[in-house]
């Protein structure tokens, strides 16, 4: 960094335990980045044991544009001795380690190795004795904030109003020991800390931004798709966006079920959804094994439904609070038979909240099911983006149960209108939605020429749907050799590595898509102007070294040049990773020779 | 949920009243001399009798021979997926409070495959009306042991005669928290129009369990109940309590065929009730707002 007293972007790890409240402080910074219209990503992990253990949480932050949450910390915050030893290798060679001198001894000749500057911190014993010696650790990492707050000079009165948020539901005596906590944090003497990390701020813009979770972004996009109804099974990393759904759905007069199992929550769903109210359901991977059954009922009878998978690691109970890109064939294909359905994945936070109300449109437009893929990364990351144009986007659904002088459920020559039960039929023959195949009254019909036609039909859709794609954008360099393609979570970490590729002198360009079944239309034609096209993805390259997404893009353009950058170790791709990983698969190809010089 | 989204247009009610006529779809496609025709017929003329708008009756039914309900009557009706119909009308029913669904089972759909959703719609006081059609075998796969399968029946896969205890029906569904439980016979129309009548008057889960023999695979399962076939029809006395779960329990010890009759009928809030509370504690402030207004005071809390 030229100039220490002015960096754009920042990354903090916090580590200690999941008692700290590490969580809420991280989001705490994140929103004040969002507030001050900065960029923010951030990255935490869960332990996996029910009563809690270390855990971290990372916020990268900046003027800069911010696409991950960053490969190495410049500064990490260690509570204990654990937190410094495991996390240590993730601060960059040259940054700095705040730690609390009550629990952590660092071996300061190895930090001196690595230009690492530490700061003792007493911060238990400030924080006990600011808020009146009670003898608790309470109220740490609220002193912590204010801390960091003193280091990235912060809007004090800002942070304040968060914090006053933060515990509004709370006794008063609990906002005035964390504003005492904040205040101590805030007072401490940091030394010249304060002038090495100053963000360069951007002129003061109107632009107000919100912060939230991909789980949240979810949950408020279904409320603007017109979603009015949901049913769910607990779950992990997807809980949450039934959570906030049955909170917030009676305010719109619908509601969110709690059902028995995974199974009775989708045939919920698809009982409102029969009865012409918006519906969808939330899962994660086992429930979305669950549910496959009645998904091809679903594809069979014409109703809309979003099904969200918030992907975590498989098979089976696998890691449930890991990340794992490994559900795309089974949300493409699974169910038994020719059972067409749209899957959809979207690349950041902001884009959950715009992806799930298209979901809900898509279903309802085209009487199909749709398949959203979360994962476990973009479940829990805090990102800040613009604030959304409600009036432009929000759709009011309506319960439209006109009199229909006929009507037939499946007409062949017509896309499916459905009649919900309370519409008058005024030639008397009312409709059957059913899972066997039928003729377009909905009565059985296993004739050869009726079940082509019928399942031409529900092919026909995303034919249709396919036909009004945009088409997909190249991120990059235009005359690159090589093209990077990604889907769901990892858009941001490519796109780095695209930007850094640039500086090396061999380009790269990247493609992340985000329609996924149907694909765009004319990605061969994209393709075939690359040499490579390497397929980015969090899960298992098989026999091929090919992804799933890589699988399919093969399949479905049969251009040889296609090979993955896989990997499923539970934890997201950081941008050296990908570039060393595509380096040496372009080195295979080529021969180890070929970027001798550039390099 | 009572105020989920309101209807585009107000309907005029149909012009003439409904007849059985009306009802009528597809010839059923069961053997003859099946009991499932009986109840086909008995619930048409329920429906004509208590003058339900004919478009406000959802007939859903899930998979088996009596699942095939929705092609032979002339109503919105959905042929769901095996074993979880009941779910499925759970959705219906908190959404739409203005329709008339009722759900068709067979004895496997019930107990079997869809034990688990019939167990915790009851729990939870689903206000839906249950038609279980019992014939205690699995007639539309041909034959093999049923949930409610006698001990020592003999079927295809167990050619040597069933020895594993059948489920209780009216102790499993009242033990479960049903609010309604009745039981009727195919083969006495006028009993089982009345117990039709006593199950949609009831607000809250209720359960009719219909003896409807199947011809073909369980031929004579039921002739204990039939006074034209040696048996005995024996209807729940006058002095049984139907609001005590005892007594219920009582009645479901009776030796097979048992009684006919409601076992037990007790008003308890209904799932339905219950959600729809959460509805009425939107303050009404906010209850009005438009869905952009409500959106934005959300997003706001997220700056």
């Amino acid at each position: 960094m030229s100039n220490p007293s002015s960096i754009s972007n920042s990354v903090i790890r916090i580590a200690g335990n999941s008692q700290d409240g590490i969580q809420s402080v991280g989001t705490m910074l994140a929103r004040m980045a969002g507030r001050i219209d900065m960029d923010v990503m951030t990255y935490m992990t869960i332990p996996s044991t029910i009563s809690g253990g270390p855990s971290i949480f990372q916020v990268h932050m900046g003027t800069a544009s911010v696409l991950t949450p960053g490969d190495k910390a410049d500064v990490l915050v260690a509570f204990y001795q654990h937190s410094y030893e495991s996390h240590l290798d993730s601060l960059r060679d040259g940054g700095v380690l705040i730690y609390d001198d009550a629990h952590v001894e660092p071996d300061l000749d190895a930090l001196r190795q690595r230009r690492i500057r530490p700061v003792a911190v007493p911060m238990t014993a400030l924080t006990v004795e600011s808020v009146g010696g009670t003898g608790t650790q309470k109220g740490k990492n609220i002193f912590l904030l204010g801390l960091l707050a003193r280091v990235y000079r912060l809007d004090y009165e800002k942070v304040k109003d968060l914090v006053k948020e933060q515990f509004r539901a709370k006794d008063e005596s609990v906002v005035r020991n964390n504003l005492l906590a904040l205040e101590a944090g805030y007072a401490y003497q940091v030394g010249d800390l304060g002038s090495f990390f100053a963000f360069d701020l951007k002129p003061a813009s109107d632009a107000t931004n919100v912060t939230m979770t991909g789980n949240q972004a979810l949950a408020f996009g279904a409320i603007a798709g017109g979603i009015r109804f949901g049913a769910g099974y607990p779950i992990t990393p997807s809980t949450e966006v039934m959570e906030i759904l049955r909170r917030e759905l009676p305010r719109y007069g619908g509601g969110f079920l709690q059902t028995e199992d995974e199974l009775a929550a989708i045939a919920a769903a698809l009982g409102a959804a029969y009865g012409g109210i918006p519906a969808m359901t939330a899962t994660s991977g086992p429930g979305l094994s669950l549910k496959t059954e009645a998904l091809g009922y679903a594809v069979m009878s014409e109703l809309p439904l979003v099904i969200i998978d918030v992907q975590r690691g498989g098979p089976s109970t696998g890691l449930p609070t890991n990340v794992e890109q490994s559900d795309l064939l089974i949300a493409l294909h699974g169910s038994h038979g020719d059972a067409p359905r749209v899957v959809l994945a979207p690349a950041s936070v902001e884009d959950c909240f715009y992806l799930m109300a298209e979901a809900a449109q898509i279903a309802r437009r085209f009487s199909v099911p749709v398949i959203l893929l979360s994962d476990q990364v973009l479940a829990t990351r805090l990102e800040a983006f613009a604030y959304p144009d409600l009036d432009a986007l929000v759709e009011e659904p309506v319960l439209d149960l006109a009199t229909r002088e006929s009507h037939k459920p499946y007409p062949l020559d017509a896309p499916t209108r459905h009649a919900p039960p309370g519409t008058r039929i005024a030639d008397g023959r009312y409709p059957t939605i059913t899972g066997l195949e039928h003729d377009e009254y909905g009565n059985p019909s296993g004739t050869p020429q009726m079940h082509v036609r019928m399942t031409h039909r529900r092919s026909e859709k995303l034919r249709r749907l396919a036909a009004e794609l945009p088409a997909p954008e190249i991120y990059g360099a235009p005359d690159a050799a090589t093209l990077l393609v990604g889907w769901g979570s990892t858009r941001g970490v490519i796109r780095s590595a695209v930007d850094q590729s640039v500086a090396s002198g061999e380009p790269l360009a990247s493609l992340h898509l985000r329609h996924l079944n149907p694909l765009p239309l004319g990605l061969a034609e994209i393709f075939a102007a690359y040499k490579n096209i390497l397929v980015v993805e969090l899960n298992e390259g098989g026999v091929n070294g090919c992804g799933q997404l890589g699988r399919l893009l093969r399949s479905e353009t049969c251009l040889p040049q296609i090979r993955g950058v896989t990997k499923s170790d539970g934890a997201s791709f950081r941008v050296k990773e990908v570039l060393e990983r595509v380096r040496e698969i372009l080195d295979l190809a080529h021969g180890s020779t070929t970027h001798s010089a550039t390099a | 949920m009572e105020t989920t989204l309101e209807p585009l247009t107000t309907e005029t009610p149909s012009a003439e009243p409904m007849t059985r006529d009306d009802l009528k779809a597809d010839r059923p496609t069961w053997c003859p001399g099946c009991g499932d025709f009986g109840v086909l017929a008995m619930y048409q003329k329920f429906l004509v009798d208590r003058k339900y708008p004919q478009e406000k009756i959802a007939t859903l039914a899930g998979i088996g021979c009596s699942s095939r309900f929705p092609y032979f009557i002339n109503t919105h009706s959905v042929h769901f997926i095996h074993g979880r119909i009941v779910a499925f009308a759970t959705g219906l029913s908190l959404t739409r409070p203005d329709l008339f669904p009722f759900v068709i089972v067979g004895d496997g759909d019930a107990f079997s495959i869809g034990g688990n959703h019939l167990t915790h719609a009851a729990r939870k006081n689903v206000n839906l009306n249950v038609i279980i059609l019992n014939n205690q075998v699995y007639g539309l796969t041909k034959k093999q042991t049923s949930p409610t399968s006698p001990v020592g029946f003999r079927s295809k896969t167990d050619t040597w005669g069933s020895r594993v205890a059948p489920v209780n029906p009216a102790r499993q569904i009242i033990g479960a928290g049903a609010t309604f439980f009745a039981r009727a016979s195919a083969a006495n129309p006028k009993h089982l129009t009345l117990m039709l009548e006593r199950m949609a008057a009831h607000e809250g889960f209720s359960v009719l369990e219909v003896l409807s023999e199947c011809v073909q695979f369980h031929k004579g399962a039921f002739d204990g109940a039939s006074g034209g076939k040696g048996g005995e029809f024996v209807e729940v006395g006058a002095d049984h309590d139907v609001t005590s779960e005892g007594a219920a329990f009582a009645l479901a010890e009776r030796p097979f065929p048992g009684v006919f009759g409601v076992f037990h009928e007790v008003r308890e809030s209904t799932l339905n009730e219950m959600e729809e509370e959460n509805v009425r504690a939107v303050p009404p402030a906010d209850r009005a707002a438009t869905t952009v207004a409500k959106l934005r005071k959300s997003l706001d809390r997220l700056t």
